[in-house]
């Protein structure tokens, strides 16, 4: 017998799919830029978010007639640097996404692998809370409890992550049930592993790439429900720079001064719909690399 | 807690388990397995052999459940055991290998740190202790380069490579029994042939107690010192390889072996032998022979209950006809 030599390791270069694809790359770009401007808001930030100035008040933008090197986004009603408060915006846009999906995220996946994996009564209660949670109109709830607490930033993180549960609670079961009588899962079991073992590291990193897609869109839904409550004058309170708050200030402007609720309204869309280009993204990279 | 000499690694007497009240897969198992002696169990899909596997290492379905006389293993009875114990038991003292190696690795994670696991988990060693280990065993079982597989995720390796590393991962903590539920069913035949040789070769040298399940009687002929064929939940038939090979007691049995074409023998255009019909769904408190309708020597009496009569030896079998009725019939 002769020996056939082995290819020497080789690692597989890690394949960015991703790159492929534009538009994950301007999803991924326009979200680590949001995190980026969220963490360096003082920095970054040219005035006081908070600074008044009745003298300078709805100074147009700088590629209008009228505008002010200074103030690059123009002024608001009450003189505030609008790049300033833009940039504050990020930090409540991003701190309450963020916040609202780990809070939710807990609860709903802690819950859908439960029931998933364990089925019988455990699945029954898990679905009972899941119908529960769906038949509770969202936006009344969170307009009662502020009415009934008052408004503020925790409060507003704690409504919403207490109530987006429910996507993260369905996909984690189903696709648990998908996972849970796989070989794999007989073999760890076979090879002694604990329960907890078995849900956390056998189960949970099978799954993760679906609940990374639902992470993403649930992100973007609290962006957007923060800022319609704040609209609504029940989300974050003044002074703080919230985009939605931006957008409800500046409702009483925009037929004279049509930038000001523009350019908040602009970069929450953008912000949004940069979120959904990278979890579609994620969702393609993650998928093909655990099935391919 | 040292078992005397002549204590069998496992030992089960009577193993019923019965799924509900509709059907009882596993009617009054027994069975032992001594130290580096391999026990093939042998029977149709659907016979309980997998079932039986599972309970003894308690890791049956919801629904299912289990009773015995004793399942004991190294003279300690398994039985009570909390799953506690159960789980400090499994992967460490008895290992199990399953059919599907293509499914049985998880696929997030690389083959070293599947293997590597196992070892921590029941050493309490360290990653590099046991990635060193791996690497050992790796090479045991005839993988190449194992530095490299160590790195590699499941779907980079063929089928034959995962069943390896599932032998390599079961053997991780030098266990005293290993169960292999089928290990070589799902692969090609050139492939079983080099994982068969390499399981004999390692259980003669670790002196494992190897409780083989297959339906394959050319794998029975080729690694077991003794038989359990199993039939609707039962042994019908059991003896060492030679006795039961020389002269099949049971119909079942002789149905089995006249399903194996025989190269050279076999005519083309001749009927090669099959037993008519499927393994039938046994009740609870079902009484005679479960192979009766599909057995071309049934007589009204096999709906009473059936004698286990001795054919010499260890041989024995389980059936109303007479030790030597196959002279006789013929």
């Amino acid at each position: 017998m002769i020996p056939i030599p082995v290819p020497t390791a080789r690692r597989e270069a890690w394949r960015l799919p991703a790159l492929r694809h534009v538009a994950t790359l301007l999803g991924a770009l326009i979200v680590g830029t949001a995190v980026v401007v969220a963490i360096f808001a003082p920095l970054l930030a040219p005035h006081d978010p908070f600074a008044q100035n009745l003298d300078l008040r709805l100074i147009p933008p700088v590629w209008m007639d009228g505008s002010q090197p200074a103030h690059l986004l123009g002024t608001d009603q009450l003189g505030r640097d609008y790049l300033a408060r833009l940039i504050y915006g990020t930090r409540v846009s991003m701190l309450i996404g963020v916040l609202t999906v780990v809070t939710s995220g807990l609860i709903g996946i802690t819950l859908g692998i439960l029931g998933g994996f364990y089925g019988g009564w455990t699945d029954d209660a898990v679905m009972f809370l899941i119908t529960c949670r769906l038949s509770i109109p969202l936006i009344l709830v969170a307009l009662t409890v502020v009415a009934l607490v008052g408004s503020s930033l925790t409060v507003v993180i704690l409504t919403l992550g207490l109530l987006l549960w429910d996507r993260f609670a369905v996909v984690a079961r189903t696709t648990t049930m998908q996972v849970r009588n796989l070989d794999y899962i007989a073999a760890a079991r076979a090879a002694g592993a604990s329960r907890a073992h078995i849900l956390l590291r056998e189960v949970l990193p099978n799954i993760v790439h679906h609940l990374v897609v639902v992470a993403t869109l649930e992100m973007a839904l609290a962006i957007l429900l923060e800022a319609a409550l704040s609209f609504l004058g029940l989300g974050v309170p003044p002074p703080l720079p919230s985009w939605g708050l931006m957008i409800a200030e500046a409702k009483e402007y925009m037929f004279f001064s049509p930038w000001v609720i523009m350019i908040p309204g602009i970069a929450l869309f953008v912000l949004v719909l940069g979120i959904n280009l990278l979890g579609d993204g994620l969702r393609d990279m993650l998928g093909t690399r655990l099935e391919r | 807690m040292t078992a005397p000499v002549d204590e069998p690694v496992l030992s089960i007497a009577n193993l019923r388990v019965a799924f509900g009240r509709r059907s009882e897969a596993v009617r009054g198992l027994s069975l032992t397995v001594a130290r580096g002696e391999t026990h093939c169990m042998v029977g149709e899909s659907g016979c309980g052999k997998s079932v039986s596997a599972l309970s003894v290492m308690n890791l049956l379905v919801r629904g299912a459940t289990r009773s015995a006389d004793h399942i004991r293993f190294q003279g300690q009875d398994l039985l009570g055991l909390s799953e506690r114990d159960m789980a400090r038991l499994r992967g460490d003292k008895i290992a199990m290998i399953f059919q599907e190696p293509m499914t049985s690795l998880n696929p997030a994670y690389t083959i070293g740190s599947q293997l590597a696991e196992v070892f921590e988990r029941h050493r309490r060693s360290g990653r590099r202790r046991a990635l060193d280990r791996a690497a050992g065993l790796l090479e045991r079982v005839g993988i190449t380069a194992p530095g490299m597989r160590l790195g590699q995720y499941p779907h980079q390796l063929s089928g034959g490579l995962r069943q390896r590393v599932m032998i390599a991962m079961a053997l991780m903590c030098e266990p005293e029994l290993l169960i292999a539920d089928e290990p070589t069913t799902a692969l090609d035949v050139t492939v079983q042939a080099q994982i068969l040789r390499m399981l004999q070769k390692l259980q003669h040298e670790l002196g494992l107690a190897l409780l083989l399940i297959t339906h394959d009687l050319g794998v029975v002929a080729r690694m077991a010192d003794r038989v359990s064929v199993m039939y609707a939940g039962q042994v019908v038939e059991s003896g060492t390889v030679p006795e039961m090979f020389a002269a099949p007691a049971h119909p079942y049995t002789q149905g089995l072996l006249a399903c194996i074409p025989v190269p050279g023998t076999a005519r083309t255009g001749e009927p090669l032998g099959s037993i008519p019909g499927v393994v039938p769904r046994i009740p609870p408190g079902f009484i005679g022979c479960g192979f009766r309708d599909r057995c071309a020597f049934a007589m009204p009496e096999c709906a009473e209950p059936v004698p286990l009569r001795d054919a010499g030896g260890d041989h024995a079998y389980l059936c109303r006809l007479q030790p030597g009725w196959q002279q006789a019939a013929a």
